[in-house]
């Protein structure tokens, strides 16, 4: 007797990931310390709104579009107060913004030259021992460079400044003063918060101009393209949103910083310095919480934490748009 | 890292006269510009060096144009400038070490690492007290520091390179945009936590918290570069075997990047060890040691820099320098540190 036996066609299973006990535990672990980071800083905006919320209520959107720093009688008016305070911190917003443009202004020429010099033109071991120069000076405190700006530059900058004024002043008004002293000027904290940024900005500007297809040169190369033309044409539009991003990492390092720049401004609150850059005043957010929080009371702390949250805000925008920049700059290559 | 494909013609000797005119172009303009910084009415070091710029970029372009190796006279530019750049760059950062190494290295003294602050007043004598309180409390902080980042940062590395979920876009993001938050708001957020609220008082503990704070986005995305480099091979191995992820990534994933994650550790140490404005607000500063983080304040490197400079007096600033210099090399040990390490897990 012949049977024909149907032959066994096993169905296609679906495949169950069953996590055991101490993987669930171990994965939710996980997802808490990645969100770690959105704790902390949505911690950081509430404590700063919280703590600065009697202020701005008083205050208003003048806090941040008037330029006064009187604390009164160090109360509110719903306290109680005849002397009222007028709090309103632009002059120092605008202070920071300029501070910074000047420090980008001087620092953006300098980083890109660098770039190029690393990647396209020095020979190995030169680009080699200058990336590990650009690499120290980023690890170099920001004290250190408060003091070189107050110790070293100072002097020199004082000189540069005052040829600036004499022989320029007519052309540019930028470089017009109303007293002929150069100290603590803008110009100053250019300068030291440019050489502090410039490392950022060149290891950046350094990684995108090194990943430019080899294709995309010897193709300009082949073309009869010299070395500058192949740079102009081929590796500064390939890096530019790079070069842009690491321009912007760098202003919000700038924006932020503090004791650097409090060593060589001027801080006045009650005056904007719009762009009289060699004007021995200007403002910085950070510098100016810093140089009034030591014999601050506890209203004017409070207010220093206003001052905090608009810091906080610049820098956070800041960033995240270079981020977004420098992100898609890395994807595209 | 020289990406450009070098044009190499084999045939062609190194000619002498090309070398010998590159020769007295670049080597004879720097002596031309002194002449004519010393017979004019520009002065000093900066008159010089804006006169050699300009007075190089004449000749290069000049000799690219007529001597005997023609080339573009942008090329020629475009090598001035760039040069300009590395040089203007180098003499800041030396203008910046100078004087640190000059008047530290000067005003030194090996008991400055030991003794505290307790018995100097304001000019004191360097030959009394030192910095050894702010040194301890620097080392003190950011070793608690640590101890609060390195675990988080590598949970939140972990968790974009293993559990690879949805949320990955949104972990990188926050931790990128944290690494943008300002020292002093740290400082500020930290201030407000703990010693506002009445929790502590100026401490060790306050001023490890900011630091953190800064330190983590350091430690998170330099332990997801290294976690990345773990090959998918070695995990895929362990869960064959049977293991929990858990295990996998106890037993084979974290030992197999153990030297990356110390750079990581190192890199994030290098971020926060000259931090100034977070310890101001938090730690506040101390002419003693105090070897208790939980109480008191405490005295770090940065803010004993700080106020012995803002002090002005000529003995104090001498201690700023001094202070400032022995930074400097914690600075420079923790750098080299993170080289050797981070050469040796790219090694392996």
């Amino acid at each position: 007797m012949i049977t024909t036996q149907e032959p066994k066609v096993s169905e296609p299973r679906e495949i169950v990931v069953t996590r055991r006990f101490s993987d669930k535990a171990f994965r939710s672990i996980l997802i808490l310390g990645g969100l770690f980071a959105f704790i902390a800083l949505s911690g950081i905006f509430g404590y700063l709104f919280i703590t600065s919320l009697p202020v701005l209520q008083y205050a208003g959107i003048s806090f941040f579009t008037d330029s006064f720093w009187f604390m009164g009688d160090n109360l509110l008016p719903n306290q109680g107060s005849i002397d009222s305070p007028q709090l309103g911190i632009f002059a120092m917003l605008w202070g920071s913004i300029l501070i910074s443009s000047l420090a980008l202004l001087i620092a953006v020429p300098i980083s890109v030259g660098l770039a190029l010099a690393i990647t396209h033109f020095f020979p190995k071991f030169l680009s080699r021992s200058l990336t590990f120069v650009v690499d120290l000076v980023a690890a170099v405190p920001s004290i250190i460079f408060g003091l070189w700006g107050a110790y070293t530059l100072a002097p020199h900058a004082q000189l540069w400044a005052k040829w600036l004024n004499t022989n320029l002043s007519e052309t540019f008004p930028i470089f017009a003063v109303d007293f002929q002293y150069f100290g603590q000027s803008p110009f100053m904290a250019g300068i030291v918060l440019a050489i502090m940024i410039i490392p950022i900005i060149t290891s950046v500007a350094r990684e995108i101009y090194g990943s430019v297809p080899r294709d995309l040169i010897t193709g300009a190369q082949a073309l009869g393209a010299s070395r500058w033309t192949m740079i102009k044409n081929v590796v500064i539009p390939f890096g530019a949103s790079g070069v842009v991003g690491g321009a912007m990492l760098g202003l919000g390092r700038a924006l932020g910083e503090t004791v650097a720049v409090f060593f060589v401004l001027n801080l006045v609150t009650g005056d904007v310095n719009w762009f009289n850059i060699l004007e021995s005043e200007g403002g910085s957010v950070a510098s100016f919480i810093i140089s009034r929080f030591g014999e601050a009371s506890p209203l004017e702390v409070q207010a220093l934490f206003g001052a905090g949250l608009a810091l906080f805000v610049l820098t956070l925008v800041t960033n995240a748009l270079a981020t977004l920049i420098v992100n898609k700059a890395r994807r595209r290559r | 890292m020289s990406i450009a494909a070098k044009t190499h013609k084999p045939w062609r000797s190194i000619d002498k006269t090309v070398l010998m005119q590159q020769l007295i172009v670049h080597l004879g303009t720097p002596f031309l510009a002194m002449f004519i910084t010393i017979n004019t009415g520009f002065s000093g070091y900066s008159g010089f060096l804006v006169v050699w710029f300009f007075l190089h970029l004449v000749t290069a372009s000049l000799l690219g144009k007529f001597g005997k190796r023609k080339r573009a006279v942008s090329d020629s530019l475009f090598e001035v400038l760039s040069t300009a750049a590395v040089i203007a760059f180098l003499l800041f950062v030396i203008s910046v070490l100078e004087p640190v190494f000059q008047l530290g290295l000067e005003n030194f003294q090996v008991h400055h690492l030991f003794e505290d602050a307790k018995d100097t007043g304001v000019d004191t004598s360097l030959d009394i007290g030192g910095l050894g309180h702010a040194l301890l409390g620097t080392l003190m902080t950011v070793g608690l520091a640590t101890l609060f980042s390195l675990p988080i940062g590598i949970l939140a590395a972990l968790y974009v390179t293993e559990v690879r979920g949805v949320l990955t876009p949104f972990v990188r993001f926050f931790v990128q945009a944290m690494s943008g938050v300002p020292s002093i708001i740290a400082g500020l957020f930290a201030y407000a936590v703990l010693i506002a609220s009445g929790i502590l008082t100026y401490s060790g503990f306050v001023a490890a918290i900011a630091l953190s704070i800064l330190m983590l986005p350091t430690v998170a995305r330099t332990a997801e570069e290294v976690l990345k480099l773990v090959p998918d091979d070695l995990r895929s191995a362990a869960l064959a075997l049977g293991g929990t992820q858990w295990r996998a990534v106890r037993m084979v994933v974290l030992p197999a990047a153990r030297s990356g994650l110390v750079t990581a550790a190192i890199l994030g140490i290098a971020r926060v060890i000259g931090e100034t404005a977070p310890l101001l607000l938090t730690a506040f500063g101390n002419r003693e040691y105090n070897l208790n983080p939980l109480e008191g304040p405490i005295a770090t490197l940065p803010t004993y820099i700080f106020q012995q400079f803002l002090l002005g007096t000529e003995n104090d600033v001498r201690r700023a320098w001094v202070a400032a210099f022995v930074l400097l090399v914690l600075v420079g040990i923790v750098f080299s540190l993170a080289r050797v390490v981070s050469s040796r897990f790219k090694q392996a």
